[in-house]
């Protein structure tokens, strides 16, 4: 190798002088050493790849294991036989179904009233002139990022006030009142060009009308967006349902897994068995909406 | 864009007299506010009436039933004396101060890392960003099982290479360590998605100068791309140290704040004030402390978040 490129460079050498030549053979090296990157690159990429979906075999790994296996002595990262005996336990055990029934129930009721709420009040902001109209949307963007850990003692006696604790009502209304898709609903609608709304209302169309017959047709992918944000955000909350939920019927998946963990002598295998079932949707909605995730995410900046 | 709107309904309507133009200004708040009604309802119940109330209750004691007390700048007093409180400060602060860097930087590493041109780059993304849609429960849990103490995955490991057991259930620091991995095992693909979106942006003649001035990959990675994703790390620094304030599920699940203390965190103390001591009052009063703070940082972040859309 070395001798050939001795030879290449005499070569070049003759043909087009000392400093082209080192240019050519610069340009050469160059690209040996990026032909040795992409596999450098690659195998980096790939390490800390399976590296980061570890985690989420192992679950697999702990989900279909005898019970107890994994917490033997002795490295095994597979399982020694397939079992589904933690699936049916988690069933027998627990209101698996209901606690499902309730995940669904509450994410859909949540992200339909959150994605209408927050379209009609981001093409308020962005499109149409009321007096108050900047100190309200700067109040709602302040309390953006408020945690409910700030004002939970008060939104529980609110919630107790109001006859709905314990019931999906007090999880479905205040998570409903999120300030995020409004900033999310804004900036879409501010991107629609004026002509387009301007036609419409020489036409002598009212604004309920543009915003259901022209604007909302404009942003499916804004809907899509929200839709799935605010699936996620409510299939996932924590800390609201455990203070809101009390009966275990209520209970979505969340409670439910916490539910398992205090138990006296807790099941890992089984509790794995129901964490699966709880991540698995929202990991299937990835993998066929990863763009729009991808997209909220990078806009909204929650997570 | 709001100028040019302006004007637009202003020649519409400008051969109409003052009156019709103002009641058409008029019509236009009404819709205006009608629009923005049902989320500003949800908003004033469930947040503004609970920040008042909130500030409210933090000057009352009370233990969940019974008329409540007015004890004033009490819950404060008791607030600055109490060890623990400091402690859970202290906690969150040295979580956001590990975390946030080590995510800053694996998110900028990957985003170049991945912004190369490899095979299978979109399927290293997918795997990179999928903790994003992993609860912070189901993570906490995994963890758990991860770190177990006896027999864990991870010590079984270190035993494995010669190592010693840790103790991450028994003793303070590595508790604190698992959460630490944990959390940043769930932010790492936040941080590159946002990174990747400020590497798309910067010029690719840029690359190009710096090369023909013979700056070597790193020179061009110090001079040319840690600058130009400047308003990016910016961006989220402010959203990984909010983030990192208010790390809760995977605390309450995977350590519930313990041993002791050690990995006990405001919104952690706040909960068990409120609910698990019932003592409502100071729990309240935990919480304005963290509101305020959680203020300040989304201050700044309005403050300075012209700067990111500029260059975006």
């Amino acid at each position: 190798m070395a001798e050939t490129t001795t030879l290449v460079q005499a070569v070049d050498t003759k043909n087009l002088g000392r400093r082209a030549a080192a240019r050519v053979q610069r340009r050469r090296q160059r690209h040996t050493s990026g032909r040795q990157g992409i596999v450098w690159r690659t195998l980096v990429a790939a390490v800390v790849s399976l590296a980061v979906i570890f985690p989420l075999y192992w679950m697999l790994v702990v989900a279909f294991s005898p019970r107890g296996e994994v917490f033997e002595p002795g490295l095994r990262l597979w399982p020694s036989t397939l079992t589904l005996e933690n699936f049916v336990k988690v069933f027998d055990r627990v209101p698996v179904m209901s606690w499902l029934g309730n995940s669904i129930v509450i994410g859909v009721f949540v992200t339909v009233f959150t994605v209408i709420v927050n379209l009609l009040a981001g093409y308020a902001f962005a499109r149409l002139h009321f007096a108050g109209r900047n100190t309200i949307f700067m109040l709602a963007l302040a309390t953006m990022m408020i945690p409910v850990q700030a004002i939970m003692v008060a939104q529980f006696k609110l919630v107790s006030g109001l006859g709905v604790y314990g019931s999906y009502w007090g999880v479905i209304l205040p998570g409903a009142a999120a300030a995020f898709g409004i900033f999310l609903a804004r900036q879409f609608f501010l991107g629609i060009p004026d002509e387009v709304i301007e036609a419409a209302r020489i036409d002598g169309a009212g604004h309920l009308r543009i915003f259901l017959q022209i604007v909302l047709p404009l942003c499916k992918p804004l809907i899509a967006v929200l839709t799935l944000l605010t699936l996620l955000g409510s299939w996932n909350d924590f800390a609201w349902p455990l203070i809101a939920l009390k009966d275990n019927d209520l209970f979505t998946l969340p409670i439910g897994l916490l539910y398992l963990k205090n138990q006296t002598s807790p099941d890992y295998n089984a509790i794995m068995a129901l964490a699966l079932i709880a991540v698995l949707p929202m990991v299937l909605l990835f993998i066929f909406f990863q763009r729009y995730f991808v997209q909220g995410f990078a806009r909204s900046g929650i997570k | 864009m709001t100028a040019l709107s302006t004007r637009g309904r202003d020649d519409v309507v400008s051969s109409r007299p003052r009156a019709a133009r103002r009641t058409a200004r008029l019509r236009e708040s009404l819709v205006g506010w009608t629009f923005a009604a049902p989320n500003l309802v949800l908003m004033t119940l469930f947040l503004f009436i609970p920040i008042v109330w909130a500030l409210v209750i933090s000057f009352q004691e009370t233990k969940g039933f019974g008329d409540p007390e007015w004890v004033g700048l009490g819950n404060y007093v008791t607030l600055v004396n109490d060890g623990v409180f400091w402690q859970s400060l202290l906690n969150t602060v040295v979580f956001t101060i590990v975390t946030v860097p080590i995510e800053l930087i694996g998110g900028l590493g990957l985003a170049v890392l991945l912004n190369s041109v490899i095979p299978a780059r979109g399927l290293f993304r997918t795997m990179i960003v999928m903790p994003m849609v992993i609860s912070g429960v189901a993570s906490g849990m995994i963890s758990v099982i991860l770190f177990y103490q006896s027999n864990g995955l991870v010590n079984k490991i270190l035993q494995t290479l010669g190592l010693s057991p840790v103790g991450w259930q028994s003793e303070g620091t590595p508790a604190m360590i698992s959460v630490v991995i944990t959390a940043i095992w769930l932010r790492l693909g936040f941080n590159m998605i946002i990174y990747l979106a400020g590497l798309q942006s910067i010029s690719p003649e840029l690359y190009e100068a710096a090369r023909i001035d013979g700056a070597s990959k790193w020179q061009q990675f110090r001079s040319v791309t840690v600058p130009l994703v400047g308003p990016s790390t910016f961006f989220l620094l402010i959203m990984n140290v909010i983030a990192s304030f208010q790390v809760f599920d995977l605390i309450f699940v995977l350590t519930g704040g313990g041993p002791g203390n050690s990995t006990s965190v405001l919104v952690t103390y706040a909960y068990r004030n409120g609910f698990q001591i019932r003592e409502q009052g100071y729990g309240a009063a935990i919480g304005i402390v963290i509101l305020l703070i959680t203020l300040v940082f989304t201050f700044i972040q309005w403050k300075t978040s012209r700067t990111r859309d500029l260059v975006e």
